[in-house]
């Protein structure tokens, strides 16, 4: 009983991305897939690869609110884990027949049928930030993703009042608005 | 208004930086100008957006900095492979290229000491004399082969008897049980091989007919579906199926047809292995009748560890049972074949871990079919 509260303190811990409880469940749980991975044809790199998007998957999950674990978070990693290095070694056609398993398994292909989904928004997201180039990237960043006041973006950018700053960050954002959305039609052709 | 003041404008009301007065102003607005009302929505879910993005950057770095802090302080396995992990990598890349290799030098070896044998002179006359004395000797020796290659020639037509004798007394009809509650059976291959139709019954006597889904020979292994409309799918199955080898002495149970009601019966895992070192199966010190073959072996966790399926004909109390783990690649092959499955999910937990035994069979036991084929 009392590891079953500790698993959910840490899941709602992950929810609030705290610190702490990110760090133990990843010292907890990485070297498991460590083993996993090197033991079927992987490296060390692949190895903390596949782990931060099983991380990812689980963050994802623990924040969705509706999330009720019915395993142990070990085995939940697992099998994530083990469905995303079975894909990886698909697409790089190194083939291995079976992964070994080292432990029990639940279905997780929905999750991570999601998770792929999400990822390739965000990392269009990513790209058409990019591919603004500065000042644009840093105004935007500063007011969308640090949600610094249009006040401190004009004093930290030099700008001589807030409403330029401000004009100059409505003009990245429909630059930001194209280039997405024509991101997002290439990518879904 | 502009664009641009509109954006302004509906940005500060998302984020609540408005005054009263200004809000209620906007409010009348939105209710006005359906653009406006338009433009409110949309932004509102690309700032959602942006937030989610934002917070998915966040805690990519944050695990990007706890696995450098974790590996600096020696907490997790560090990145750089050492000692034995090393040479499992390396082993596992290289293995094949490493198989050629030692076939090759086997068989360049072989044709070495081929040749020279070929190329050496002869033996001696001396030598020949001294063995034509021993030829008496040898004699006895080859006579005495002789013997042993016919005993072993017996016995070997013996084991083969009792292969054949083994699968057909079940193939009249067996036992099934479901894997999924909308209605998938496994059951063994050789039960509903050579049936043209497939009926099952459950322990109150109710009888469905139900389809071939696919049949694996090689395994012994048939997954059917009841399709018959008075079957209504149950919602969860009270065991789950095992992924692992169980261990030798574990107590074991079944529940079968061996005739027209469900009959318990209790034993052990007595070898991890089949007949003759099968590693497909594994061996059950229990009592098996015909009508048990297809039926599920349970453990005390009420976790299905394999699918009974042939007796020794020649000593009473050992079975055969294939491996629980085989009906997840069979599974998982029909699945490849065949898109229709997708939805077909295994129980993996078991509900009624821990209970005893008699209430573990009163849980189980709907789920466990007489099958019977023509």
């Amino acid at each position: 009983m009392k590891s079953e509260n500790n698993e959910k303190t840490l899941l709602q811990g992950l929810a609030r991305s705290d610190k702490k409880a990110v760090e133990t469940i990843y010292k907890e749980n990485f070297n498991m897939i460590q083993s996993l991975i090197i033991n079927n044809n992987g490296s060390a790199d692949d190895a903390k690869d596949i782990f931060q998007e099983a991380m990812i998957v689980l963050y994802e999950k623990a924040r969705s609110g509706t999330f009720e674990l019915n395993c142990q978070i070990k085995t939940y990693i697992y099998s994530v884990c083990r469905r995303l290095w079975l894909k990886r070694l698909q697409q790089l056609n190194r083939y291995s027949p079976e992964v070994a398993d080292i432990a029990t398994t639940i279905p997780v292909e929905e999750e991570i049928e999601e998770h792929e989904k999400r990822n390739v928004e965000f990392e269009m997201m990513d790209k058409a930030i990019d591919s603004l180039g500065e000042p644009c990237r840093s105004l935007l960043e500063a007011y969308y993703l640090q949600k610094k006041s249009m006040q401190e973006i004009a004093v930290g950018f030099g700008y001589t009042n807030a409403d330029n700053a401000k004009t100059q960050k409505y003009k990245c954002l429909m630059r930001l608005k194209k280039v997405f959305f024509s991101h997002y039609k290439n990518g879904n052709q | 208004m502009d664009d641009f003041q509109i954006l302004d404008a509906v940005e500060r009301y998302i984020r609540g930086e408005m005054s009263p007065d200004e809000r209620l102003h906007f409010e009348n607005l939105r209710k006005t100008s359906p653009d406006v009302d338009q433009m409110v929505v949309e932004h509102t879910l690309f700032l959602q957006q942006m937030n989610r993005f934002a917070e998915w950057k966040k805690f990519r770095s944050t695990l990007h900095d706890t696995h450098i802090n974790l590996s600096e302080q020696g907490k997790i396995d560090s990145a750089k492979l050492k000692g034995k992990a090393k040479v499992v990598y390396l082993w596992k890349r290289y293995k094949r290229v490493a198989a050629i290799a030692a076939i090759i030098a086997g068989v360049t070896t072989l044709s070495i000491s081929a040749l020279v044998n070929y190329l050496t002179p002869k033996a001696d006359n001396a030598k020949v004399q001294e063995l034509s004395r021993d030829i008496p000797n040898l004699k006895q020796q080859q006579s005495s082969q002789v013997d042993e290659m016919n005993n072993l020639k017996n016995e070997v037509n013996n084991i083969k008897n009792k292969i054949n004798q083994q699968s057909i007394p079940f193939k009249a009809g067996g036992t099934g049980f479901l894997i999924d509650g909308k209605g998938y059976l496994v059951t063994n291959a050789h039960i509903v091989h050579t049936s043209r139709h497939i009926a099952v019954t459950n322990n109150k006597g109710d009888q469905f007919r139900a389809v071939l889904v696919k049949e694996f020979l090689d395994k012994d292994i048939a997954i059917l579906k009841i399709d018959d409309d008075k079957f209504k799918p149950l919602s969860s199955i009270p065991y789950g199926i095992s992924k692992v080898e169980s261990d030798v002495a574990e107590p074991i149970f079944t529940l079968g047809y061996p005739r027209n009601d469900i009959v318990y019966s209790e034993g052990y895992l007595s070898a991890k292995t089949g007949f003759n070192g099968d590693t497909l199966s594994c061996q059950l010190g229990i009592a098996a009748n015909r009508g048990n073959s297809g039926g599920p072996v349970f453990n005390h966790e009420g976790e299905v560890i394999g699918i009974l399926s042939t007796k020794e004909t020649e000593a009473e109390g050992v079975a055969f049972a294939i491996q629980s783990k085989y009906i997840y690649t069979a599974v998982s092959e029909l699945k490849k074949d065949d898109t229709a499955y997708q939805n077909l999910r295994l129980p993996v937990k078991s509900s009624v871990r821990g209970m005893d035994t008699k209430q573990q069979v009163k849980k189980i036991e709907d789920y466990v079919f007489f099958v019977k084929g023509d």
